[in-house]
């Protein structure tokens, strides 16, 4: 029997947390912080230990929130974590834990403006931290970028099916927009929680079995890089193989704009306008930030006369476009800061003067 | 110099009257001579093989000279970050409650950078066993002051002796933990002489068996040496840890189940 999805009007963040409870998620470890909070407050009402058995806490802290996280995964339970900018930067030590210790995890991060305390506005300038590692040591989080509130509550699953295949921690890059805005959303059935014990999973050893220790730790020099070894073939096969885009009006396109999540939105509307203009543009949607569609802006760049990365930061993704280019035609950088939105007027004007001339 | 074959000669099977309990490891100990943590690790193995435990117990080791307990007990281990295992132990038990979740942390880790891991727990009442060795310094990183090193106590980061009214009180974190209503058995032992090893695995025996009631987060704490931290034999150092540490740090229970007050 083929179960319909059923249809609702929620906002990104409500989505999220019907999706991680129909996905049949373990556990949820959060600490309220704007503009995710209805995250927990949803998970919290829908009270699902009552229905599906998943755990739903509120941690003292963003600290110990991810160390639950950690915790959990280390028992090979499927859990999660949300939290907004600085609480992400919180968790940054728990995050290298878990991505030493090679444990399946999601956590979501919807973007507000920094740095520091700085704004709840939504922003996408946590791009770095979430692509080039956040905490220390060489890692990476498989990046998933959420465009809407389908995407938020469909990467759930996807989150988490790409987490163990690799046993690495995913990160969901979304920001306040797409976190607060209201849209139709399609859910998926209710999935029965996993009964399946992955065999490196802190269970209790049964007699049956060698214990199983969960660590990112090893002082021997050589075995340690045999283990970062390990970790740059995985991520090479994840880039090999995970890689995921959209593409919008590329076959023909002359310039291309680069934009993801909130920013690609806009950017489809700024097509139109250029369009309508007789400026033949295209947008490419990077889904997943890491692995980043090299090849294909690296292909592209053969055929467009130049690129527009759109984010709202300071410059941030520009930087992975502008090695996938290496130099074959021009790339800017166009964005506003501060947890101001872009228009697709003022992304147009800024295609015009950068990259076409008046 | 000691001739081998005449040890062999004493551990004859027929002299034997103790031996390692099988759920310690073949590994050897990487403790300093004299160290406390190897004797709190034993007895906590011989508590997990003695109450059929192995294949319930999940331990969570932290950040210090215990960082690698799980190479020398034989069940699952997690490696916690520094002062974190509290909350990693919370979410293992939350997601497997019917396992014996127990934490072994220094009184850097619990007592320092885990002050909030650790009350917040104890304070949900988690239904996790907390092992805290307090040796009064920072073992591992050679010997700097701890939250728990005494007034006028020499360490390296407080080379003139803790003056407390700069460098702050030593933490009494226990007694803080044991005015929880979250908490349900807190306890303060040692294990520098047989006799207080006794009492500590008796300690440990309860708080293991009282863990099954999930009943709240039961705490031990042992006052443990550091006899290359502070500089000293392990002779000197329990003499000076039984002179020094204990009329701060009094032995015996802080929290009985049967003192809770009665609904
Ligand atoms: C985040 C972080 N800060 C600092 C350290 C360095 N460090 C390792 S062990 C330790 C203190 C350990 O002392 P304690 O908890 O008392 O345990 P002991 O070694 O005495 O058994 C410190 C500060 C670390 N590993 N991680
Ligand atoms: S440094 Fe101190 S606590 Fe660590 S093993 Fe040596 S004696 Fe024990």
């Amino acid at each position: 029997m083929v179960m319909e999805k059923e249809l609702r009007l929620m906002k990104g963040n409500e989505a999220v947390a019907e999706a991680a409870i129909r996905a049949g998620v373990d556990g949820y470890f959060g600490y309220p912080i704007t503009p995710q909070t209805e995250i927990i407050e949803y998970l919290m009402e829908a009270n699902p230990s009552k229905t599906t058995g998943m755990v739903v806490l509120q941690a003292e802290s963003e600290i110990a929130a991810i160390n639950m996280v950690y915790g959990g995964a280390a028992c090979g339970k499927k859990v999660m974590t949300s939290s907004s900018s600085p609480g992400i930067s919180l968790k940054q030590e728990g995050i290298t834990y878990i991505a030493g210790a090679e444990l399946p995890c999601l956590i979501v991060n919807v973007v507000r403006g920094g740095p520091g305390l700085g704004t709840i506005q939504p922003a996408q300038s946590d791009y770095f931290q979430a692509t080039k590692g956040g905490g220390h040591g060489d890692y990476h989080l498989i990046v998933l970028a959420p465009a809407s509130v389908q995407e938020m509550a469909d990467f759930v699953d996807l989150s988490f099916e790409l987490a163990f295949k690799y046993r690495n921690p995913v990160m969901m890059l979304s920001d306040g927009a797409i976190g607060q805005m209201m849209e139709k959303v399609y859910l998926s059935p209710q999935k029965e929680r996993s009964k399946i014990v992955p065999d490196w999973a802190t269970t209790g050893k049964p007699a049956t079995r060698e214990r199983n220790i969960i660590t990112s730790l090893d002082l021997d020099p050589d075995r340690q890089e045999m283990f970062n070894r390990k970790l740059v073939a995985k991520y090479n096969e994840i880039r090999e193989k995970e890689v995921r885009f959209e593409e919008f009006q590329c076959e023909d396109a002359e310039y291309l704009l680069v934009a993801y999540g909130t920013s690609a939105r806009v950017c489809q509307k700024s097509v139109q306008i250029a369009r309508e203009q007789g400026i033949k543009v295209g947008l490419l949607r990077p889904i997943t930030l890491f692995p980043f569609p090299t090849k294909r802006i690296s292909n592209l760049a053969a055929k467009v006369k130049g690129m527009l990365s759109v984010e709202m930061s300071a410059g941030q993704m520009v930087e992975d476009v502008l090695l996938s280019v290496n130099g074959k035609v021009p790339v800017y950088h166009f964005g506003r800061m501060g947890g101001i939105v872009t228009t697709p007027e003022e992304v147009v004007e800024s295609l015009k003067s950068k990259l076409i001339g008046g | 110099m000691v001739e081998f074959s005449g040890i062999k000669e004493i551990i004859k099977p027929e002299n034997l009257v103790y031996k390692k309990t099988n759920i310690m490891t073949e590994n050897t100990l990487s403790y300093c001579p004299g160290c406390g943590h190897g004797t709190a690790h034993r007895i906590i193995a011989e508590i997990i093989g003695e109450e059929g435990l192995q294949s319930e117990a999940i331990g969570v080791s932290p950040v210090g000279c215990s960082v690698f307990m799980y190479n020398y007990i034989d069940i699952d281990w997690q490696e916690a970050a520094h002062g974190r295992a509290p909350a990693v132990a919370t979410a293992i038990k939350r997601l497997l409650p019917g396992k014996f979740v127990f934490t072994y942390q220094g009184d850097g880790d619990l007592a320092a950078i885990g002050t909030a891991e650790t009350i917040h727990a104890c304070n949900r009442g988690e239904n996790i066993l907390i092992i805290f060795i307090n040796n009064g310094i920072y073992g591992m990183t050679g010997g700097q002051m701890a939250p728990t090193t005494l007034p006028g106590m020499k360490s390296s980061t407080s080379p003139y002796g803790r003056d407390v009214k700069t460098m702050g009180f030593p933490l009494k974190i226990t007694d803080i933990v044991a005015t929880l209503p979250g908490s349900y058995y807190v306890t303060r032992q040692s294990v520098h002489t047989a006799a207080n090893v006794k009492k500590t695995k008796k300690a440990i025996r309860k708080a293991v068996q009282y863990q099954k009631l999930n009943k709240g987060t039961c705490l031990v704490e042992i006052v443990s040496n550091c006899p290359s931290g502070w500089k000293m034999t392990p002779v000197q150092s329990n003499k000076w840890m039984e002179e020094n540490m204990f009329p701060y740090y009094p032995l015996g229970d802080l929290k009985t189940p049967e003192e809770l007050p009665t609904k």
